[in-house]
Protein backbone atom coordinates (compact mmCIF):
# COMPACT_ATOMS: atom_id res chain seq x y z
CA UNK A 1 0.00 0.00 0.00
CA UNK A 2 1.31 3.09 -0.33
CA UNK A 3 2.24 5.79 2.02
CA UNK A 4 -0.91 8.33 0.37
CA UNK A 5 -3.19 5.24 0.53
CA UNK A 6 -2.09 4.30 4.12
CA UNK A 7 -2.23 8.44 5.11
CA UNK A 8 -6.07 8.45 3.22
CA UNK A 9 -6.83 5.52 5.56
CA UNK A 10 -5.53 7.02 8.69
CA UNK A 11 -7.33 10.39 7.88
CA UNK A 12 -10.81 8.60 7.04
CA UNK A 13 -10.79 6.27 10.77
CA UNK A 14 -9.91 9.34 13.14
CA UNK A 15 -12.21 11.43 11.07
CA UNK A 16 -14.94 8.87 11.60
CA UNK A 17 -13.75 8.23 15.62
CA UNK A 18 -13.97 12.14 15.94
CA UNK A 19 -17.61 12.13 14.24
CA UNK A 20 -18.78 9.13 16.63
CA UNK A 21 -17.72 10.62 19.67
CA UNK A 22 -19.18 14.00 18.81
CA UNK A 23 -22.58 12.15 18.43
CA UNK A 24 -22.12 11.03 22.27
CA UNK A 25 -19.61 13.30 24.40
CA UNK A 26 -22.53 15.78 24.92
CA UNK A 27 -24.90 13.73 26.90
CA UNK A 28 -21.97 12.42 28.79
CA UNK A 29 -21.35 15.73 30.18
CA UNK A 30 -24.78 16.57 30.57
CA UNK A 31 -25.12 18.78 27.62
CA UNK A 32 -28.34 18.20 25.64
CA UNK A 33 -26.91 19.02 22.42
CA UNK A 34 -29.20 21.77 19.83
CA UNK A 35 -26.69 21.32 17.90
CA UNK A 36 -27.17 25.19 16.91
CA UNK A 37 -24.30 27.74 15.56
CA UNK A 38 -21.47 28.60 18.26
CA UNK A 39 -22.13 32.27 16.81
CA UNK A 40 -25.91 31.70 18.25
CA UNK A 41 -24.48 30.76 21.86
CA UNK A 42 -22.09 33.44 21.56
CA UNK A 43 -25.17 35.81 21.17
CA UNK A 44 -26.75 34.30 24.27
CA UNK A 45 -24.16 34.68 26.34
CA UNK A 46 -23.26 38.59 25.48
CA UNK A 47 -26.55 38.74 26.51
CA UNK A 48 -25.63 37.22 30.13
CA UNK A 49 -23.26 40.19 30.39
CA UNK A 50 -25.08 43.20 28.85
CA UNK A 51 -28.46 43.76 28.10
CA UNK A 52 -27.59 44.57 23.67
CA UNK A 53 -29.81 45.22 20.96
CA UNK A 54 -27.46 44.64 17.17
CA UNK A 55 -27.85 48.47 16.37
CA UNK A 56 -27.62 47.35 12.46
CA UNK A 57 -28.82 44.12 10.44
CA UNK A 58 -27.90 42.43 7.73
CA UNK A 59 -28.67 43.75 4.70
CA UNK A 60 -29.69 40.45 3.13
CA UNK A 61 -30.61 37.05 4.79
CA UNK A 62 -31.56 34.00 2.66
CA UNK A 63 -34.94 34.11 3.02
CA UNK A 64 -35.04 30.50 4.14
CA UNK A 65 -33.60 27.79 5.52
CA UNK A 66 -33.83 25.87 2.25
CA UNK A 67 -31.70 28.65 0.21
CA UNK A 68 -29.70 28.92 2.79
CA UNK A 69 -28.65 25.20 2.83
CA UNK A 70 -28.39 25.48 -1.28
CA UNK A 71 -25.73 29.05 -0.61
CA UNK A 72 -23.57 27.16 1.94
CA UNK A 73 -23.40 23.91 -0.48
CA UNK A 74 -22.57 25.73 -3.34
CA UNK A 75 -19.93 27.53 -1.59
CA UNK A 76 -18.34 24.13 -0.58
CA UNK A 77 -19.16 23.09 -4.34
CA UNK A 78 -17.54 25.71 -5.95
CA UNK A 79 -14.14 25.04 -3.93
CA UNK A 80 -14.39 21.06 -4.66
CA UNK A 81 -14.65 21.96 -7.47
CA UNK A 82 -11.35 23.88 -8.02
CA UNK A 83 -9.48 21.76 -5.98
CA UNK A 84 -10.68 18.80 -7.74
CA UNK A 85 -9.88 20.18 -11.17
CA UNK A 86 -6.37 21.26 -10.61
CA UNK A 87 -5.57 17.86 -8.57
CA UNK A 88 -6.81 16.18 -11.98
CA UNK A 89 -5.17 18.83 -13.82
CA UNK A 90 -1.55 18.00 -12.29
CA UNK A 91 -2.35 13.71 -11.75
CA UNK A 92 -2.62 14.10 -16.22
CA UNK A 93 0.65 16.28 -16.30
CA UNK A 94 2.40 13.53 -14.47
CA UNK A 95 0.69 10.54 -16.34
CA UNK A 96 1.57 12.36 -19.76
CA UNK A 97 5.40 12.97 -18.46
CA UNK A 98 5.62 9.12 -17.13
CA UNK A 99 4.13 8.34 -20.82
CA UNK A 100 6.94 10.12 -22.51
CA UNK A 101 9.83 8.59 -20.31
CA UNK B 1 -23.31 38.43 14.03
CA UNK B 2 -24.19 41.34 12.21
CA UNK B 3 -24.19 44.75 14.03
CA UNK B 4 -23.00 43.12 17.60
CA UNK B 5 -19.77 44.86 17.70
CA UNK B 6 -19.70 47.96 19.08
CA UNK B 7 -18.67 50.61 16.93
CA UNK B 8 -15.57 51.83 18.26
CA UNK B 9 -14.66 48.08 17.87
CA UNK B 10 -15.89 48.12 13.97
CA UNK B 11 -13.30 51.19 13.20
CA UNK B 12 -10.44 49.28 15.14
CA UNK B 13 -10.70 46.01 13.81
CA UNK B 14 -11.02 47.22 10.57
CA UNK B 15 -7.47 49.22 11.21
CA UNK B 16 -6.20 46.96 12.58
CA UNK B 17 -6.50 44.24 9.41
CA UNK B 18 -5.98 46.63 6.50
CA UNK B 19 -2.55 46.82 6.70
CA UNK B 20 -1.67 43.16 6.66
CA UNK B 21 -4.70 43.11 3.62
CA UNK B 22 -2.66 45.42 1.59
CA UNK B 23 0.63 43.66 2.03
CA UNK B 24 -0.74 40.52 1.33
CA UNK B 25 -2.27 41.92 -1.81
CA UNK B 26 1.26 43.26 -2.87
CA UNK B 27 3.07 39.68 -1.92
CA UNK B 28 -0.14 37.88 -4.14
CA UNK B 29 0.41 40.25 -6.97
CA UNK B 30 4.63 39.54 -6.36
CA UNK B 31 3.68 35.85 -6.20
CA UNK B 32 1.57 35.53 -9.80
CA UNK B 33 4.25 37.91 -11.56
CA UNK B 34 7.43 36.14 -10.63
CA UNK B 35 6.21 32.49 -10.62
CA UNK B 36 3.26 32.35 -12.56
CA UNK B 37 3.46 28.64 -12.36
CA UNK B 38 2.03 28.45 -8.88
CA UNK B 39 -1.21 29.62 -10.04
CA UNK B 40 -3.38 26.78 -10.00
CA UNK B 41 -1.65 26.35 -6.20
CA UNK B 42 -2.62 29.47 -5.18
CA UNK B 43 -6.33 28.92 -6.28
CA UNK B 44 -6.32 25.14 -4.40
CA UNK B 45 -5.66 27.61 -1.18
CA UNK B 46 -8.29 29.62 -1.50
CA UNK B 47 -10.89 26.79 -2.34
CA UNK B 48 -9.50 25.16 0.31
CA UNK B 49 -10.70 27.89 2.59
CA UNK B 50 -14.23 28.32 0.73
CA UNK B 51 -15.20 24.48 1.38
CA UNK B 52 -13.52 24.03 5.03
CA UNK B 53 -15.47 26.91 5.86
CA UNK B 54 -18.83 25.95 4.17
CA UNK B 55 -19.15 22.82 6.59
CA UNK B 56 -20.60 23.95 9.94
CA UNK B 57 -19.69 20.50 11.97
CA UNK B 58 -21.22 19.66 15.03
CA UNK B 59 -19.00 19.27 17.87
CA UNK B 60 -18.63 17.81 21.54
CA UNK B 61 -20.07 20.96 23.35
CA UNK B 62 -23.49 20.20 20.93
CA UNK B 63 -23.23 22.99 18.77
CA UNK B 64 -21.95 23.41 15.62
CA UNK B 65 -19.01 25.57 13.85
CA UNK B 66 -16.78 25.33 10.79
CA UNK B 67 -13.25 25.14 9.84
CA UNK B 68 -11.22 27.46 8.72
CA UNK B 69 -8.88 26.38 5.73
CA UNK B 70 -6.29 29.07 6.20
CA UNK B 71 -3.17 26.95 7.43
CA UNK B 72 -2.71 25.44 3.74
CA UNK B 73 -2.42 28.62 1.95
CA UNK B 74 -0.41 29.99 4.97
CA UNK B 75 1.93 27.40 5.43
CA UNK B 76 2.75 27.66 1.28
CA UNK B 77 2.31 31.38 0.64
CA UNK B 78 2.55 32.76 3.99
CA UNK B 79 0.32 34.49 6.08
CA UNK B 80 -0.30 37.22 4.38
CA UNK B 81 -1.50 36.07 1.26
CA UNK B 82 -3.96 34.01 2.98
CA UNK B 83 -5.32 36.82 4.73
CA UNK B 84 -6.61 37.97 1.36
CA UNK B 85 -7.97 34.85 0.65
CA UNK B 86 -10.22 35.15 3.95
CA UNK B 87 -11.33 38.14 2.93
CA UNK B 88 -13.12 36.59 -0.13
CA UNK B 89 -14.60 33.78 1.42
CA UNK B 90 -15.89 36.06 4.61
CA UNK B 91 -17.28 38.65 1.76
CA UNK B 92 -19.27 35.08 0.55
CA UNK B 93 -20.77 34.06 4.13
CA UNK B 94 -21.25 37.75 4.94
CA UNK B 95 -23.41 39.16 2.25
CA UNK B 96 -25.28 35.95 0.68
CA UNK B 97 -25.54 33.71 3.78
CA UNK B 98 -26.34 36.72 6.82
CA UNK B 99 -23.04 34.93 8.55
CA UNK B 100 -20.42 37.06 9.86
CA UNK B 101 -21.43 40.49 8.63
CA UNK B 102 -19.91 43.60 7.27
CA UNK B 103 -19.97 45.41 10.17
CA UNK B 104 -17.78 42.21 12.24
CA UNK B 105 -15.54 41.60 8.88
CA UNK B 106 -12.11 43.46 10.09
CA UNK B 107 -12.66 41.51 13.41
CA UNK B 108 -13.29 38.21 11.37
CA UNK B 109 -10.32 39.29 8.98
CA UNK B 110 -8.28 39.14 12.11
CA UNK B 111 -9.46 36.09 13.40
CA UNK B 112 -9.44 33.85 10.36
CA UNK B 113 -7.26 35.87 8.06
CA UNK B 114 -4.10 37.02 9.91
CA UNK B 115 -3.75 35.82 13.34
CA UNK B 116 -5.01 31.97 12.50
CA UNK B 117 -2.48 31.91 9.66
CA UNK B 118 0.38 33.30 11.25
CA UNK B 119 -0.14 31.01 13.93
CA UNK B 120 -0.02 27.97 11.43
CA UNK B 121 2.73 29.53 9.75
CA UNK B 122 4.85 29.76 13.39
CA UNK B 123 4.12 26.88 14.08
CA UNK B 124 5.48 25.06 10.75
CA UNK B 125 8.75 27.15 11.15
CA UNK B 126 9.12 25.60 14.48
CA UNK B 127 7.91 22.17 14.00
CA UNK B 128 9.60 21.40 10.85
CA UNK B 129 13.17 20.82 11.45
CA UNK B 130 12.00 19.01 14.51
CA UNK B 131 8.96 16.61 13.48
CA UNK B 132 8.05 14.79 10.86
CA UNK B 133 6.69 16.21 7.43
CA UNK B 134 2.92 15.40 8.59
CA UNK B 135 3.25 16.26 12.02
CA UNK B 136 4.35 19.56 11.15
CA UNK B 137 1.61 20.29 8.65
CA UNK B 138 -1.08 18.75 10.95
CA UNK B 139 -0.12 20.84 13.92
CA UNK B 140 -0.04 24.08 12.10
CA UNK B 141 -3.39 23.50 10.20
CA UNK B 142 -4.95 22.58 13.31
CA UNK B 143 -3.25 24.87 16.16
CA UNK B 144 -4.02 28.10 13.54
CA UNK B 145 -7.53 26.95 13.40
CA UNK B 146 -7.80 26.91 17.02
CA UNK B 147 -6.00 30.25 17.10
CA UNK B 148 -8.66 31.94 15.06
CA UNK B 149 -11.18 31.05 17.61
CA UNK B 150 -9.37 32.02 20.17
CA UNK B 151 -8.93 35.03 19.27
CA UNK B 152 -12.60 35.29 18.45
CA UNK B 153 -13.34 35.03 21.78
CA UNK B 154 -10.44 38.18 22.87
CA UNK B 155 -12.47 39.96 20.47
CA UNK B 156 -15.67 39.45 22.47
CA UNK B 157 -14.62 39.62 25.94
CA UNK B 158 -12.80 42.76 24.75
CA UNK B 159 -16.41 44.47 23.34
CA UNK B 160 -18.15 42.91 25.93
CA UNK B 161 -16.07 42.95 29.41
CA UNK B 162 -18.18 41.00 32.59
CA UNK B 163 -19.50 43.52 34.83
CA UNK B 164 -17.60 40.78 37.57
CA UNK B 165 -14.37 40.06 36.37
CA UNK B 166 -13.74 41.88 33.37
CA UNK B 167 -12.38 41.13 30.12
CA UNK B 168 -10.89 37.58 31.69
CA UNK B 169 -13.90 36.37 33.07
CA UNK B 170 -15.74 37.05 29.52
CA UNK B 171 -13.04 35.44 27.53
CA UNK B 172 -13.11 32.23 29.89
CA UNK B 173 -17.10 32.06 29.11
CA UNK B 174 -16.88 32.76 25.02
CA UNK B 175 -13.57 30.47 24.81
CA UNK B 176 -16.19 27.89 26.56
CA UNK B 177 -18.26 27.95 23.82
CA UNK B 178 -15.81 28.65 20.52
CA UNK B 179 -12.57 27.48 21.82
CA UNK B 180 -14.02 24.28 23.21
CA UNK B 181 -16.53 23.78 20.43
CA UNK B 182 -13.47 24.18 17.65
CA UNK B 183 -11.70 21.85 19.50
CA UNK B 184 -12.49 18.43 17.13
CA UNK B 185 -12.96 20.50 14.26
CA UNK B 186 -9.08 22.03 14.44
CA UNK B 187 -8.24 18.11 14.73
CA UNK B 188 -10.28 17.39 11.83
CA UNK B 189 -8.98 20.27 9.65
CA UNK B 190 -5.27 19.46 10.52
CA UNK B 191 -5.92 15.65 9.00
CA UNK B 192 -7.82 16.70 5.97
CA UNK B 193 -4.74 19.64 5.56
CA UNK B 194 -2.06 17.11 6.12
CA UNK B 195 -3.76 14.95 3.02
CA UNK B 196 -4.53 17.33 0.87
CA UNK B 197 -1.24 18.44 1.11
CA UNK B 198 0.81 15.30 1.12
CA UNK B 199 -1.24 14.43 -2.20
CA UNK B 200 -0.46 17.47 -3.92
CA UNK B 201 2.88 17.11 -2.75
CA UNK B 202 3.48 14.18 -4.58
CA UNK B 203 1.84 14.99 -8.08
CA UNK B 204 3.19 18.70 -8.01
CA UNK B 205 6.82 18.99 -5.81
CA UNK B 206 8.19 21.69 -7.91
CA UNK B 207 5.62 24.56 -6.59
CA UNK B 208 6.37 23.94 -3.23
CA UNK B 209 9.76 23.61 -3.62
CA UNK B 210 9.84 27.80 -4.96
CA UNK B 211 8.23 28.25 -1.57
CA UNK B 212 11.13 26.42 0.11
CA UNK B 213 9.07 23.33 0.97
CA UNK B 214 10.99 19.82 1.06
CA UNK B 215 9.72 16.58 2.44
CA UNK B 216 12.79 15.44 4.29
CA UNK B 217 11.76 11.92 3.05
CA UNK B 218 11.43 12.56 -0.35
CA UNK B 219 14.75 14.61 -0.94
CA UNK B 220 16.44 11.69 0.60
CA UNK B 221 15.19 9.20 -2.18
CA UNK B 222 16.28 11.23 -4.25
Amino acid sequence: MSELRKLTLIVVILVAIIGLLTAFVPNMIGITPQWGGADAAAVSKIGEIIEYKPWILPLWEPPSGEIETFLFSLQAAIGAGIIGYIAGLYTGRKEKKRDRI
Amino acid sequence: MEGFLPLTWVIFWYAASAPFIVYGVWRLKKIIREYPESKPMLAVAGAFAFVLSSLKIPSVTGSCSHPTGTGFGAIIFGPAVTSVMSVIVLLYQALLLAHGGITTLGANIFSMGIVGPFAAYLVYKVLRNIAGFNITVFAAAALGDMATYVTTSVQLALAFPAPVGGVLRSFIGFSGIFAVTQLPLAIIEGLVTMLLFTYLFELKPDVFRIFHIEDKATSMEA
